[in-house]
C-alpha cells in the first residue's frame, strides 16, 4: 500500500508540473459554463414583436398588454396592413408576428370563437418554437381568465407547459452535460495518454520489470485523475449552483454514487484506448474519436436525441454519456430517486463490465 | 537443477513462439555469479524476447530457468523483487527531479523510507550529483541520465540487473565510464546481463553469447572466441555468425 502511495504521488508530480495541461484542465471547463451561463441561452428576453392588430378593441389590447409584461418581448411595429407583416419579417427586423382578426372581439363574444395567429421566424428553429410557444401559452392564460366567471361545466383546455426549466434556461441543460464531458474528459482522455506515455518513454518497461503489480500500476496510474475529475465536476456543480441557480433536488450521495460509477466506466475505456494504442498520438487521437466527438455530438448534450436520424439514434445507444446525461439531469432537475434511473445504470454498469473484461483481455496478450 | 549458489541464471531449453514463428528457439546457458554476461546478436535475433521472459514480463512458451533461484514459471513476483532493469529507452521520469527519480524507484521496490533516504545520499555522493538533486531530469546531459539511469537500477541491490543496450546513443568518454562503473558493480557480487551493438563492448565482458535466429550460435570467453572463429576482433566473430 505504501508502495502504491509513492506511485500516486509521483503522478501527481506529473500532473500539476504540467503547467499547459492544469490551465487547460481548469481552465477549460470555467471558461465553457460562465460563457454558456452568460451569453449562449436558449433563454429569450425581449425578442422583437411585431403586432398588426385588425380589430384593436379591449380584448387585443388586454393579450397585447399581457405579451408586454411578461418581459419576454419588446413591440418593434404597431402595423395597420397586413403587406406589412412580410416586409418586416424580411429585413429580420421582428422574430415574432402577432396577428388579430378583425372583429377579434366582437366574434369572441357572439361566436364564442376568435383567431390569432402567430408567426415565427423558424430560421433558428429553437428560437422559434419557443417564441410559439410562450406566445400561445400566454394567450391561453387569457382564455382561461376570460372563462372563469361563466362556469362552463365541460372545458377541455389545451395546455402547454414547459417542466422542470419552465424559463427554458440553456445553463440547466449545459451544467450536467459540462460535468459529464469534464468527467469523460479528465478521466478518459487524461488517463489513456498518460498511460500510453508511459508505454512510449518506456518506463511502463521498467514498471512491469518491478515487483508492483500490473493491476496496481493501471489503479495508481487512474486514481489521481479520478479525483482531479470529480474535483472539477464539482467546481462547475457549485458555480451552476451558486451563480446560476441551477437545482440540485435529488439526493447529493446518489448523485456522487453516479457519477463515480460513470467515471469508472469511462476510466476502464481509456485504459482498453492506452492498451491498444502504440504511443500518445494515438491515445489522443482514438480518444478523440471514440470518446471526445460521439459524446459532444450524440449523447444529447448539444442536439436532442429525438430530432436526430434513427442511425445515429442507434450509434447513440452505445455511447455511455448518454445513459449518464438522463441520470445526472433527472437527479438534479426533477430530483429523481433510484427508482427512475435504475435502468440507466444497468447499461452503465454493462459497459464497464464490458470494458474491464475486454482491457484485462488484451493486457493479458500483450504479456502472455 | 542444482547448485543455484553459484549460478544466478539458468536456462535450459528455453523456448519462445509467437504463433507460428519461434522468437527464442530452445536456449540454454548459465550466468555466473558476479559475472558480466554479454547477450549480443543482430536486431530480430530474439535478443529482447529472450531478457523480456528472464525479467519476468514474457511467459515462455517450453523449457525451464531459474534466475536468482527462482523458478521462471511460477515465482516472478520474487525474482522481479531481486532484479535490477534498465531499459534502452531512457527509463527516468523527464519531469522529475534526480531525487524524485530515485526516490520513486526505491519506493515501487518497497524500500523503507529512511533506508532509501541514506541510499539515495550515497548513491548521488558516488556519483558526484549531489548539489542538483533538485534538478529536472530533462535539464541533465545524456551521459549522467544513463548513469543515473543505472544507479537507480541498482538503488534496491538486486542480485542481476539486466541491461538493455544501456549505451546506445552515448559518446565514447561516457560509455568508458559507464562500463567502470558495471566493473565496479560486478566486483559487488552484482551479475550484470548486457546487450549490446558495440563490439569493442562486447569485448569487456566476461563471457558473451551471440544468438543467430533466435538459437545461441556461440558462447564463450571473448578470447577464446575470437580463437574459434580465427578472427581479430569480436566484430569479425559476430560478421562471421551472424552473415554466414
Amino acid at each position: 500500500m505504501k508502495r502504491w502511495f509513492g506511485f500516486v504521488r509521483k503522478e501527481f508530480y506529473h500532473i500539476l508540473r504540467d503547467r499547459r495541461t492544469m490551465f487547460i484542465l481548469i481552465g477549460m471547463p470555467l471558461v465553457q459554463i460562465l460563457l454558456f451561463g452568460f451569453a449562449v441561452t436558449n433563454e429569450i428576453r425581449e425578442a422583437r414583436i411585431g403586432i398588426l392588430d385588425l380589430s384593436r378593441d379591449e380584448h387585443t389590447q388586454e393579450i397585447r398588454n399581457k405579451l408586454m409584461a411578461s418581459g419576454y418581448f419588446r413591440q418593434v411595429a404597431d402595423w395597420q396592413r397586413p403587406e406589412q407583416v412580410e416586409a418586416g419579417f424580411k429585413s429580420g427586423d421582428v422574430k415574432v408576428v402577432l396577428i388579430f382578426e378583425e372583429d377579434f372581439g366582437q366574434n369572441l363574444k357572439r361566436e364564442g370563437l376568435a383567431h390569432v395567429q402567430i408567426i415565427t421566424d423558424a430560421t433558428d428553429p429553437n428560437t422559434g418554437q419557443t417564441l410559439l410557444s410562450y406566445v400561445s401559452t400566454i394567450i391561453i392564460d387569457y382564455q382561461r381568465e376570460l372563462n372563469q366567471p361563466y362556469q362552463l361545466p365541460l372545458r377541455i383546455e389545451v395546455e402547454t407547459q414547459m417542466r422542470y426549466n419552465p424559463e427554458l434556461k440553456g445553463v440547466f441543460l449545459f451544467v450536467p452535460g459540462l460535468i459529464t464531458i469534464i468527467l469523460m474528459l479528465v478521466s478518459a482522455l487524461m488517463t489513456s495518454v498518460s498511460i500510453a506515455r508511459e508505454k512510449e518513454m518506456g518506463t511502463m518497461e521498467v514498471l512491469l520489470a518491478s515487483p508492483m503489480r500490473p493491476i496496481q500500476i493501471i489503479l495508481g496510474k487512474v486514481a489521481p485523475y479520478v479525483l482531479l475529475g470529480l474535483l472539477i465536476a464539482l467546481g462547475v456543480l457549485l458555480i451552476g449552483y451558486f451563480v446560476f441557480d441551477v437545482p440540485v433536488k435529488g439526493n447529493l450521495l446518489l448523485l456522487a454514487a453516479e457519477g463515480l460509477l460513470f467515471v469508472i466506466t469511462v476510466l476502464s475505456l481509456g485504459v482498453l484506448i492506452s492498451i491498444v494504442s502504440p504511443n500518445q498520438q494515438v491515445a489522443l487521437m482514438v480518444s478523440m474519436m471514440v470518446l471526445m466527438m460521439p459524446t459532444i455530438l450524440l449523447s444529447g448534450f448539444m442536439f436532442p436525441i429525438e430530432n436526430m436520424p434513427p442511425f445515429l439514434q442507434y450509434i447513440s445507444l452505445i455511447i455511455p454519456a448518454r445513459w449518464f446525461i438522463v441520470i445526472i439531469k433527472n437527479i438534479m432537475l426533477k430530483g429523481s430517486g433510484i427508482e427512475q434511473i435504475w435502468q440507466e445504470t444497468l447499461i452503465l454498469f454493462g459497459f464497464t463490465v464490458f470494458y474491464i473484461v475486454l482491457a484485462i483481455r488484451r493486457f493479458k496478450v500483450r504479456l502472455a | 537443477m542444482s547448485d543455484t549458489v553459484n549460478h544466478s541464471i539458468q536456462v535450459r531449453e528455453l523456448t519462445r513462439k509467437f504463433g507460428d514463428f519461434t522468437a527464442v528457439d530452445h536456449i540454454t546457458f548459465d550466468v555466473k555469479q558476479g559475472e558480466i554476461f554479454g547477450f549480443l546478436g543482430a536486431n530480430g535475433a530474439g535478443k529482447t524476447t529472450a531478457i523480456r521472459m528472464l525479467c519476468g514480463l514474457l511467459s515462455p512458451t517450453s523449457g525451464q530457468a531459474e534466475v536468482c533461484g527462482y523458478d521462471l514459471f511460477d515465482q516472478t513476483e520474487e525474482i522481479k523483487r531481486n532484479i535490477g532493469y534498465m531499459s534502452q529507452r531512457f527509463s527516468l521520469y523527464e519531469d522529475l527531479t534526480v531525487e524524485e527519480n530515485i526516490l520513486f524507484y526505491g519506493g515501487i521496490y518497497g524500500m523503507k523510507r529512511r533506508e532509501l533516504r541514506s541510499q539515495t545520499d550515497i548513491l548521488l555522493d558516488r556519483l558526484g550529483l549531489g548539489p542538483i538533486k533538485r534538478v529536472l531530469i530533462s535539464e541533465l546531459p545524456l551521459g549522467w541520465k544513463q548513469k543515473l539511469a543505472f544507479s537507480t537500477a541498482l538503488i534496491h541491490d538486486p542480485a542481476i540487473v539486466f541491461l538493455d543496450e544501456p549505451t546506445g546513443g552515448v559518446d565514447p568518454l561516457t560509455r568508458r565510464q559507464f562500463w567502470e562503473m558495471i566493473y565496479e558493480t560486478a566486483h559487488h557480487g552484482t551479475t550484470v546481463f548486457v546487450t549490446t551493438h558495440y563490439m569493442d563492448e562486447a569485448e569487456y565482458c566476461d563471457r558473451v553469447s551471440i544468438m543467430v535466429d533466435g538459437r545461441i550460435a556461440a558462447l564463450d570467453t571473448p578470447r577464446k572466441l575470437k580463437e574459434q572463429f580465427s578472427a581479430n576482433s569480436m566484430d569479425e566473430v559476430f560478421v562471421k555468425l551472424a552473415r554466414p
